[in-house]
């Protein structure tokens, strides 16, 4: 460990952020095994059965109690799915546009996991910030990635060239780009009050004058909302109906190129948690408590924000999986009313009446 | 490191020509689709060089605006309109000349402002408050009336936008 003291700073800065690069990735492809899961269970539960239960490895006969016991909570299933989906055949019908829908599957998935680069998951450990990349301007920069996001969908619909995905991928990018536009706005608020776009500033800003959420209940009900459009999640899954439309955009892919539409899907969950705990929920802190509301001073403290941090993240997790299974799916009309009728006027009169108060209190 | 930095801006530079080129030329594929993904391509090479230029709002708008939103509804349209007989079609004569007019016209206005520019002193501070203040301090103070001309500009586009849809107000 030494020898790092002697790298140059240049040296240093590339070598501790693939580091959490790499932690990271593995990090967040893990969370979305197990938030499969998850949701696997927890609809089970809301449906009253028992959910995955069976699959257990060769060694888990040597483990007496325990082991039964993490089979019956299914520890070792999304296992079992990740090579059941890279041994499957991976079929391409002879109809489709070959470059698209290669391509598509893998679009999908990275807009979803740049956005994660921004994020502050932690204070810090030692002298390394818990951020990989500490932007000035990293709210703007998500929205821009996750912008991208649409073209994964819209060119798997494409590509496919069959009607159901193409019907599909055109409604989820309408849905998209509705909602996007009632999300940007509903977070302006939060810039007027903190002076920043930087995702740490907010978080500061949050430890100092309290937590978004209070101050913003509005804007938060609508980010909320609006997270569910932007990932495709019931009660907003029109571009993936099963009952209109068969699979939505991903009906003609198979194996692994199906499972990169689902794990876009999770990742684009676990990084809209993650903007919603930094921007609403105070990111790292917690409040009343100043060894965790202040940048930690030693690694177990540090350690203790990241646990924070993904307690606050699971919360969200399990949020967007509960509704999954509570709601029904709105008619198309009704979700393009909510988003252009409801919530971008409703962001919009947000934005004045904070810009007003601060106008008027501040000075 | 300045030599990085070069680096990047030459690969950036090179591969925003290449795509643009692409865009209209490709001797691949004449699909409208590919040469639309194309002008996505080249646009976040764009971004990229803002990047360069240290100006990260431009960088992340020109992302957010041209490539998430405008683009995708370019290619929307263009894969609704099922554009099969224009890809086949024959280069129309007029239309290329009247491009390349408009394109050495763009040209001539780019070479005749880099003259003209006066070049400032070689470094160019990191502006004290953020870029993203500074601008809008420029856009609302210095720059009000032309902002606000064109928020009205794009407000009627818009509303016009709105009017051709709707047969029955007509």
């Amino acid at each position: 460990m030494e020898a790092i003291n002697y790298l140059n700073p240049t040296a240093q800065m590339i070598l501790f952020s693939a580091l959490k690069i790499g932690v990271v990735f593995g990090v967040v492809m893990t969370a979305v095994a197990y938030a499969v899961l998850v949701e696997r269970k927890v609809s089970a539960w809301i449906q009253n059965r028992v959910g995955p239960n069976r699959t257990s490895p060769f060694f888990i006969d040597y483990l007496p109690v325990i082991g039964p016991f993490l089979v019956k909570l299914g520890i070792f299933q999304p296992a079992a799915d990740g090579l059941k989906f890279l041994l499957k055949e991976d079929f391409t019908p002879n109809y489709v546009r070959k470059v698209y829908f290669w391509l598509a599957p893998a679009i999908t998935v990275i807009p979803a996991l740049l956005t994660v680069a921004v994020i502050p998951f932690g204070s810090n450990l030692g002298s390394e910030k818990m951020v990989i990349a500490d932007l000035n301007v990293g709210i703007l920069y998500t929205f821009g990635i996750v912008s991208l996001g649409v073209y994964g969908i819209v060119l798997a619909g494409y590509g496919s060239n069959s009607k159901y995905p193409f019907l599909g991928s055109i409604r989820s990018t309408a849905q998209m780009i509705s909602y996007e536009i009632a999300m940007g706005m509903s977070v302006i608020p939060i810039f007027i009050l903190t002076e920043s776009l930087n995702l740490s500033d907010i978080i500061r800003y949050q430890a100092e004058h309290g937590w978004m959420i209070l101050k913003q209940p509005l804007a938060f009900v609508i980010f909320l909302i609006a997270s569910f459009a932007e990932t495709n999640r019931l009660p907003f899954d029109l571009p993936e109906s099963e009952s209109e439309l068969v699979g939505g955009y991903h009906t003609e892919y198979s194996s692994m190129k199906f499972a990169l539409f689902f794990l876009g899907e999770y990742a684009n969950m676990i990084a809209s948690a993650a903007m919603m705990v930094t921007l609403f929920l105070g990111g790292w802190t917690m409040p009343f408590i100043d060894a965790l509301n202040l940048p930690a001073s030693s690694l177990l403290l540090g350690l203790v924000h990241i646990g924070v941090f993904f307690a606050k993240m699971a919360f969200f997790m399990i949020v967007f999986i509960w509704v999954r299974w509570m709601l029904p799916r709105f008619r198309y009309d009704q979700l393009m009313d909510l988003g252009w009728r409801r919530f971008i006027p409703l962001a919009l009169a947000n934005i004045v009446v904070t810009a007003l108060v601060v106008a008027l209190f501040n000075n | 490191m300045p030599q990085f930095t070069d680096l990047f801006f030459y690969a950036l530079a090179g591969l925003t020509l290449l795509f643009g080129f692409l865009t209209v030329l490709n001797p691949l594929s004449r699909s409208p689709v590919t040469s639309a993904m194309f002008l996505v391509l080249t646009i976040l090479c764009m971004a990229g060089l803002f990047v360069l230029l240290h100006a990260f709002f431009l960088a992340a708008v020109q992302v957010l605006v041209y490539a998430g939103a405008v683009m995708v509804v370019f290619l929307f349209v263009i894969m609704l309109l099922d554009l099969k007989a224009d890809e086949r079609r024959h280069i129309n004569k007029i239309a290329v000349g009247l491009g390349g007019l408009s394109a050495l016209a763009i040209a001539g206005t780019l070479v005749a402002s880099i003259v003209k520019t006066v070049p400032v002193s070689q470094t160019v501070g990191r502006l004290a408050e953020g870029e993203t203040k500074a601008l809008g301090r420029l856009l609302f103070e210095s720059h009000i009336l032309p902002f606000e001309i064109l928020s009205v500009l794009l407000l009627v586009a818009m509303v016009g936008a709105i009017l051709i849809t709707k047969k029955d107000l007509r």
